[in-house]
């Protein structure tokens, strides 16, 4: 979240501008005056730390004796073209496959899963939808009723320090402008393209996670293999097991959206990162509260940067104002994930900044009713990864085409999904393939991509977010993106780097000091339990967690020893905790896998790179209405 | 069945648009009973009913894959759907129960929305048929069955006679998980579409809601250091 400041044009005001940051920021900074002291845990355990993780991707189950003599051959049926994942980018591809289709009337079996019981149920996003790749997808998508239902009519920009805010002015040609935007309930609307997809004879099986890919002998990829059932907490087969099903494609899309499971294995298999940095990300969480009518003003947006953050953490807020019949509004918090702090909590921090008086007089006397969180995409050009390997691509925000400074990135999700679907469409239908590969590859869809509006949009913007990384931290970034972008449009010659992985940043706890974060109050911050109970998620309390340590040692050796256990407080869904042993000394981690939001932060975040996110029984996970 | 319960603003009742609606959890473990009986060859063919908007087609088609033959879709909406309560739906039971000539009709003990638990025993009183309720085990025996209940006192075992009309607590089975391939199989089995209607029902109801509130929010409680605080407390509030 950012903009610029126009009176950072000449060299002088430059320096003066410089002078009067560096003694606002020293006030800002003073803020979080360190309390002198910090707690430090001793962890040195003398009992048997109890198992975590039974989860057969670490424990195989052919060497499991558990598993001797079960049935573990799958159903297997062909598609022509396999989705993974039921988002804007998902939908839009199998939208586009199939409308090609019934233009040149040919014959094209589509397949879609999607791990949430109901297309919608784990989307969330702000969001302000800028309709361009929908215009190009459905040019009659209001007579279609598609869910748009508030056009921005207002579009405000604050600084907040602790009671204060500094408003600024959003002019025209800034990436933040939502001219001609609506603001939409993320959720309603891919529940929308769902209902498109469906009339169009996609077939989508909503409660199926795709939990294997699977390869041909030549190495491409020849589908995937939904979720296994039946599998006990322990890792022992149910008597209700049953196996997956394989489904099998010419072309497979991996659409799972931010720092998707299976976009992992594939980077590592096709080695598909190698000339690009690593992705950085941020979370973002979110709530839905009915207010006060009076207070209600459809149609505005307002976003913010400053407090509580102080200027080296990126991140900022949003608070949208619905226009759906009752007075809603949607609000959040974003935190960049490149934060160096152990002691920082994402979530309190959201809780806090509802304290502030610009926000609290909006949402005095509302009530909360609705809460998630999920990570997202803050690399843009430099972190984009190859998109094409034999038998399959990557569309959406799983290579990540999120432009941050707009902070929008579900029109160039849904344009990548149609530029795959126009680059499959020929060879899929064609009599003979002519491929190299059992699976097919299909590079015209990257090329595809460089040509398109997607490329241009993401190198104009490429240079404002690694321009934080500086001593001003966001006020430098500010003034970057005032000259570079906002005047020259983004044609520097450079290219600047991010900072490098996000779980590298992280500084030992004792080179830093706590946060005291304020109580909940209960009318305006809530605790963390009452947030998860809202977001609706669930998991059946049989299976073996889904969040896989690859050594079940290392949380207490290095995740607590030496960061004090950051999992605790960056988990927006209270994942982690650590507890006393029951006997002897020491703590142990424990893993409340049926809390996840399925947001990903963990697997982005943890230090040490040990946990592994894996997708649990399809169905399970949060039950979001319109998030 | 993790839901956030939120009440209409207009307090005529609760929202359901974009909820995740599924099948009654009483009602997966009726139709695996149901597909357990087919399997081991008591019955010849399970048919799934279910009454209300289109959305119900889904979770007939779940109970598709979990086994059952065929499905029949009585279609009941808007007014008429937030009207419907146990009353209709055991009249149409027990007209579609005449009309195929069914000799068990079997349906969760209650629905986990009203927790009514009257549907399955009006169908009985319609059809003036045996009624085994809270069933946690069921044996065909000829042309009899043997249900044990599960009861306030214990376990009541009784035999009745077909046709029979069961329902079933959660003892009786554990459901099997509807795969992928039964959900990829299901979409090729019929669902048979009818209204009230066609089946003589009048769906006219006998109860009005007037209002709906959210249950009051829980007070704090108060601790007390003292016996004599307590006795203070409970006599300042009137309650001694």
């Amino acid at each position: 979240i950012f903009l610029a400041s126009p009176s950072a044009l000449t060299g002088s005001a430059l320096f003066f501008a410089a002078q009067r940051c560096i003694r606002a920021l020293k006030t800002v900074q003073a803020e979080h005056a360190p309390p002198q002291h910090y707690t430090w845990r001793r962890n040195c355990s003398s009992a048997v730390m109890p198992r975590i993780t039974s989860h057969y991707t670490i424990f195989p189950r052919d060497k499991d004796p558990r598993w001797e003599g079960v049935e573990m051959e799958r159903f297997a049926d062909e598609a022509d073209v396999v989705i993974v994942g039921g988002g804007p980018a998902g939908l839009s591809a199998a939208i586009r496959l199939k409308q090609l289709a019934k233009e040149q009337e040919k014959e094209l079996r589509v397949c879609l899963v999607e791990k949430a019981s109901q297309i919608g149920a784990h989307t969330l996003s702000g969001a302000c939808l800028e309709p361009s790749a929908l215009n190009e997808l459905f040019p009659d998508w209001k007579e279609r009723g598609a869910p748009l239902n508030t056009p921005v009519t207002e579009d405000l920009f604050s600084i907040l320090t602790e009671k204060y805010r500094i408003p600024v002015p959003m002019l025209p040609g800034l990436p933040m402008n939502n001219h001609g935007n609506y603001i939409v309930r993320l959720g309603h609307f891919v529940h929308w393209l769902g209902e498109q997809a469906e009339e169009l004879g996609v077939e989508i099986y909503p409660g199926y996670a795709a939990a294997e890919v699977l390869f041909h002998e030549d190495g491409s990829v020849k589908g995937i293999a939904t979720n296994d059932v039946g599998i006990a907490k322990d890792g022992s087969p149910k008597d209700v097991f049953e196996r997956g099903m394989e489904l099998h494609a010419k072309v497979t899309l991996f659409g799972e959206g931010c720092h998707g499971h299976l976009a992992k294995q594939l980077y590592r298999q096709f080695n598909l990162r190698e000339n690009c940095e690593p992705q950085t990300y941020a979370i973002g969480l979110k709530e839905l509260w009915v207010i006060d009518e009076k207070k209600w003003r459809p149609g505005r947006v307002e976003h913010s940067v400053g407090w509580p953050l102080n200027r080296n953490t990126y991140g900022g807020s949003f608070l949208y104002h619905l226009n759906e019949g009752e007075p809603l509004v949607a609000l959040g918090f974003v935190v960049g994930l490149d934060y160096t702090n152990p002691y920082l909590s994402p979530f309190r921090e959201f809780q806090r900044w509802k304290h502030h008086p610009f926000v609290a007089k909006t949402l005095e006397g509302g009530d909360r009713i609705a809460y998630g969180a999920r990570a997202l995409n803050e690399g843009g050009y430099q972190c984009l990864p190859k998109v094409t390997f034999p038998g399959g691509m990557l569309i959406g925000c799983s290579p990540g085409f999120m432009n941050v400074p707009k902070i929008k990135g579900t029109h160039t999700a849904m344009k990548s999904g149609m530029l795959a679907a126009e680059a499959i469409f020929p060879k899929v239908t064609a009599e003979d393939p002519a491929s190299e590969t059992a699976g097919l590859h299909i590079p015209e869809y990257e090329d595809n991509l460089k040509k398109s509006w997607i490329w241009k949009e993401l190198y104009a913007v490429r240079n404002i977010r690694p321009s934080f990384h500086n001593y001003f931290g966001l006020y430098g970034g500010m003034v970057y993106t005032g000259v570079f972008y906002w005047i020259l449009r983004g044609k520097e010659p450079w290219t600047l780097k991010h900072a490098g992985l996000d779980s590298a940043q992280l500084k030992p706890a004792k080179e830093c000091t706590p946060i005291e974060y304020p109580k909940p109050d209960g009318k305006l911050s809530f605790d963390l339990l009452s947030s998860v109970a809202l977001s609706g998620t669930n998991h059946e309390g049989d299976q073996p967690p889904h969040l896989t340590l690859k050594d079940d040692s290392i949380p207490v050796a290095n995740n607590l020893a030496i960061y004090d256990g950051p999992e605790q407080r960056f988990c927006p869904a209270g994942v982690y905790e650590y507890v006393p042993l029951e006997t002897g000394e020491g703590m142990r981690l424990q893993i409340n896998a049926q809390n996840c939001v399925h947001c990903k932060t963990c697997d982005i975040k943890d230090p040490s790179q040990n946990i592994n996110w894996v997708v649990p029984e399809g169905s399970g996970g949060p039950a979001y209405n319109g998030l | 069945y993790i839901v956030t319960i939120r009440v209409k603003p207009d307090h005529s009742g609760v929202v359901t648009d974009g909820v995740k609606h599924s099948m009654n959890p009483f009602c997966e473990i009726a139709v695996e009973e149901a597909v357990k009986l087919k399997e081991k060859k008591f019955i010849k063919e399970v048919v799934a009913v279910s009454c209300g908007p289109t959305q119900v087609t889904e979770t007939i088609r779940t109970a598709l894959a979990m086994g059952c033959d065929r499905g029949i879709h009585v279609e009941v909406s808007g007014k008429d759907y937030e009207a419907m309560g146990p009353l209709q739906i055991a009249k149409i039971f027990a007209a579609l129960a005449k009309k195929e000539e069914a000799s068990l009709v079997i349906l969760g003990k209650q629905a986990i929305d009203d927790d009514c638990n009257q549907t399955g025993q009006m169908t009985a009183a319609l059809l003036d048929w045996p009624q085994g309720t809270f069933a946690s085990e069921v044996t065909i025996d000829g042309e009899k069955v043997k249900v044990v209940r599960e009861i306030d006192g214990g376990l009541e075992t009784i035999k009745i006679s077909m046709p029979a009309v069961l329902t079933a607590d959660l003892r009786l089975n554990t459901p099997r998980y509807a795969t992928l391939p039964n959900i990829m199989k299901a979409k090729k089995k019929k669902i048979a579409n009818m209204k009230p209607a066609d089946l003589g029902v009048d769906m006219v109801s006998r109860v009005e809601v007037l209002r709906v509130d959210e249950p009051p929010t829980r007070l704090a409680g108060v601790k007390v250091e003292t016996v004599d605080d307590l006795v203070a407390k409970l006599k300042a509030n009137g309650t001694i």
